[in-house]
């Protein structure tokens, strides 16, 4: 995949990135020890799955505590378009994805720093996984109980596009289950699959059990045994061309250690 | 209007020299903006299997999908946005200015935002939609229909816009030679003044059109992404975009050419000679 | 009885129009008058398309007041003409009948005869582009007459055309005029049309007439600065005992008509004779002036001259050459007694 013409599109996407990326002060770590704090210092650029926005967010500000030289900045966007950008040469330290594949996209491009996946594993760290729930509108107007119900003829279904990681699991899942189900519509992401549910356009959607707390009182998700089958795995990886390798692996660590996995599972992930 | 007998022309016309390089110096960076990524897309595309990719059955249904809506779109956009233009141009009511900077707001908003509003109204629990589906068993969201509102959404402001231009432009005085005449309102509009504006109509459809054409924000909001009912070729291009990049490529460059040919031929016909 | 009768009064602002109108069946009013003067607002009034503040508009004897534009018995001829350019010159003229409730064949039967009538049958396919001006004159008045109008205006009709086609355009439109059996009214700045196209002329100014008479009147004895200049006469005001007539300046004409009180006083250019030295002979009036400004006038040189009194003369080149006139050099202007027209003021 790192012919030239799949790189042409996102490479656009990329220059508009680097632009707001590199506006930002030079804080690289050359600045580093200057407040005479031993911890790492400076600018950390993490680019990461949307579904992890709110966790990611909310370990920033714990992370920026623990230690205040440093500054987290988030890219938040679809896997696939967040590994299109690093391979188009996005100044990325850290990438958070939301299915091994566009991690393994990654891996062959821009690539990891080696030293890195030489201790935490040649593909990134698996550090969450997501299992698909059954997403309902609060009052479940088609009564739906499990999967199955999801075949019914006047029941209509939001999945996503087989081309995202949540349309990928969701073929797993019905193949698991043997079942062949035509929804009205492919979405684009799992947050537009759970928009439909939430404003009761949809009876049902396939959505991650982290978009269903997410999504509070307006959504109601069930479990079904197939997810099992279709489990999602996070991977997080500090990057070849890494501007500001030392934050970047602390936040790695940071990510992986107990106080991450606890805010991870309150967020509605289950561990590796 | 001097009605002198027409001189030749040439030979009359002040010699000016060549055009200045403050305006040709500009003009040709902005050409050279758009057009290079076009020329991006026609150097990098898989040529050589190209006949291939285009005649594949999900291609041409998305293509046929949104040459259809867009141009039902449009005619929708020509049987409101015409008289409402007609309105904002020539009379006075209260609140004709907030109507106008209303009518611009589809330009202004995300259509994904656009496509959100349209589920709050006319979705299956929306305000008007909840009772098209109690009363008719109509629901809206999730249909080619809904492609078609989607589209009318994001493009009649441009329709509303040059035509209202071309209504303020006009010589109301021939309206005025009309009603001496005897003619009523309605007649002044559909024999005099709809005429007059014919090339602002025309042009006005043209960039409908070719809004409609492009739209994608607010259809895959509104409409969804399901091949052959509601994935155009933009939401066709984007679900490319994730799996295959270089199949984005082909079907970008399909709907250029098309629509680069519609265009073109419309353009000639509309705008040109009216 | 008149086929019109108004009384047009309009309020906007700065501008006021107060205007009386009365025009019988088959005349000519011509409503004269400089720009701004407020002559196309009083056509635009009778036609329906200004709301009158005041005052009435009535046709045959029947108020139009309020009746909107397109129930006006009118027929209305706009400068520029304003022909539909995406009609034919037959569609043009059909489409008055037409929005009448007439078939599409009877209105262009009839737009056709009302072409055939005016000269145009072979340009009645022809799209107003490609018409002369006196075509598309002609082609405007069909179509005003197509409606079968009672009041026929006419707004500067002759404005479009260039100066070399207007004398025979002119004389063409007096001709169809004539035939015309309801009232006309013409609006216009030049007194050559108003003159040539008109059985009376109204003089408007500042939203009034200003004088009102048949064309040969107003020509021979102007009331106002502006009337005079239009027609080329030098006009004073005075007050007149007998012959002579005290002007408002100091300065005193002799004059051919006894008159008592306040009059007018108008004379000719070309009855101004100039000398270098003052002249004897017969008792005239004779002032000594100066030269203001000297100007080609037709085959005559218009000297203007100011002093006592502000007047024009008119001289042969002979003439200029030999009295070597240049501006600010003094000389003495004679005219006539019997020259000088005197009517009350």
């Amino acid at each position: 995949m790192r012919d030239a013409p799949s790189r042409l599109i996102p490479a656009l996407a990329a220059a508009a990135l680097a632009l707001t990326a590199c506006s930002a002060p030079d804080a690289g770590p050359g600045t580093a020890g200057e407040t005479g704090s031993e911890g790492p210092t400076g600018e950390l650029t993490v680019f990461a799955a949307a579904s992890l926005t709110d966790v990611f967010e909310d370990l920033a500000r714990e992370f920026e505590a623990a230690n205040p030289g440093v500054e987290v900045v988030f890219n938040f966007a679809g896997s696939s378009e967040l590994a299109a950008q690093i391979n188009s040469g996005a100044p990325a330290d850290v990438f958070a994805a939301a299915n091994t594949s566009t991690m393994d996209q990654v891996v062959e491009g821009e690539g990891l720093a080696p030293e890195w996946a030489g201790e935490h594993g040649a593909n990134g760290a698996v550090f969450a996984t997501n299992t698909l729930r059954i997403a309902v509108p609060a009052d479940n107007p088609a009564g739906i109980e499990d999967l199955g119900d999801l075949a019914g003829e006047d029941t209509a279904v939001a999945f996503c596009a087989e081309e995202v990681p949540c349309g990928a699991a969701t073929v797993t899942a019905l193949d698991a289950a043997g079942l062949d189900i035509t929804p009205v519509t492919y979405e684009e992401d799992v947050r537009a699959v759970l928009t439909k549910v939430e404003l009761g356009e949809v009876d049902a959607g396939l959505v991650y059990e982290t978009d269903v707390i997410a999504a509070g009182e307006a959504v109601t998700g069930i479990a079904f045994p197939e997810a099992d089958e279709a489990v999602n795995d996070y991977p997080i990886a500090l990057l070849a061309n890494a501007p500001a390798p030392d934050p970047a692996e602390a936040w790695i660590d940071f990510v992986l250690s107990g106080t991450g996995a606890e805010a991870l599972a309150g967020a509605g992930f289950g561990t590796p | 209007m001097t009605r002198s007998p027409r001189r030749s022309g040439p030979a009359l016309r002040a010699r000016s020299g060549r055009p200045p390089w403050p305006l040709v110096l500009p003009a040709l960076a902005g050409v050279a903006f758009l057009v290079l990524p076009l020329l991006g897309l026609v150097v990098r595309a898989p040529w050589a299997d190209m006949g291939g990719r285009v005649t594949e059955p999900e291609v041409l249904a998305a293509l046929w999908l949104s040459l259809s809506t867009a141009t039902v779109a449009t005619a929708l956009c020509l049987v409101l946005g015409v008289p409402l233009a007609w309105l904002l141009a020539r009379t006075e009511f209260p609140g004709r200015r907030l109507v106008r900077a209303l009518v611009t707001v589809p330009l202004v908003i995300p259509p994904v935002v656009g496509g959100v509003a349209l589920l709050l109204v006319l979705g299956r629990n929306g305000l008007l939609g909840r009772y098209l589906d109690a009363w008719f068993g109509i629901t809206i969201p999730f249909t080619s229909a809904a492609v078609v509102l989607a589209q009318v959404f994001v493009a009649m402001p441009f329709l509303v816009i040059s035509v209202e231009g071309a209504l303020r432009g006009a010589d109301r005085r021939y309206e005025e030679a009309a009603a001496t005449l005897g003619a009523g309102r309605v007649t002044v509009f559909t024999r005099v003044t709809l005429p007059m504006v014919l090339p602002g109509i025309g042009a006005g459809a043209i960039l409908c059109w070719a809004r409609a054409l492009g739209e994608f924000g607010a259809t895959i909001t509104f409409a969804g992404n399901f091949p052959g009912t509601t994935q155009t070729m933009p939401l066709a291009v984007y679900m490319a975009m994730q799996r295959d990049p270089e199949a984005a490529i082909v079907l970008s460059l399909v709907l250029l050419l098309v629509s680069l040919a519609v265009l073109a031929t419309l353009r000639e016909r509309w705008v040109n000679t009216a | 009885m008149s086929v019109l009768s108004a009384d047009l009064r309009l309020n906007r602002g700065d501008f006021a129009l107060d205007v009386s109108l009365s025009v019988a069946a088959g005349e000519v009013l011509a409503l004269l008058g400089p720009n701004g003067a407020g002559k196309s607002s009083a056509l635009r009034a009778l036609a329906g398309l200004l709301p009158l503040t005041g005052g009435h508009v009535r046709v045959d004897g029947r108020d139009h007041t309020r009746t909107p534009v397109e129930r006006r018995p009118i027929g209305m001829v706009f400068q520029d003409y304003l022909l539909f350019q995406h009609m034919s010159a037959l569609d043009n003229v059909a489409f008055g009948p037409r929005c009448q409730g007439e078939s599409k064949a009877d209105a262009r039967a009839r737009a056709a005869e009302l072409l055939d009538h005016m000269d145009l049958a072979d340009h009645a396919r022809s799209r107003p582009r490609g018409l002369s001006g006196g075509q598309a004159q002609r082609v405007a008045l069909a179509r005003a007459l197509a409606v079968r109008p009672r009041l026929l205006l006419l707004d500067e009709p002759m404005a479009a055309l260039d100066v070399s086609t207007r004398l025979h355009v002119r004389g063409r439109l007096r001709h169809l005029l004539e035939e015309f059996d309801g009232a006309a009214v013409l609006v216009t700045h030049d007194p050559l049309d108003a003159m040539v196209l008109a059985d009376r002329i109204a003089v408007v100014e500042g939203g009034r007439v200003v004088q009102e008479g048949a064309p040969a009147e107003v020509a021979r004895r102007p009331r106002t600065p502006y009337v005079a200049r239009l027609v080329g006469l030098n006009l004073f005001r005075g007050t007149a005992d007998g012959t002579v007539v005290a002007l408002d300046g100091g300065t005193v004409v002799r004059v051919h008509r006894a008159h008592r009180g306040p009059a007018l006083v108008a004379f000719p250019p070309r009855a101004v004779a100039l000398y270098r030295s003052r002249p004897d002979g017969s008792p005239r009036n004779l002032w000594e002036l100066e030269v203001d400004g000297v100007e080609r006038f037709g085959d005559q040189v218009r000297v203007h001259l100011t002093g006592p009194l502000d007047l024009a003369a008119d001289i042969s080149p002979a003439a200029l050459a030999e009295l070597g006139l240049v501006r600010g050099d003094s000389v003495w202007a004679g005219v006539k007694a019997a020259e000088a027209e005197c009517y009350p003021g």
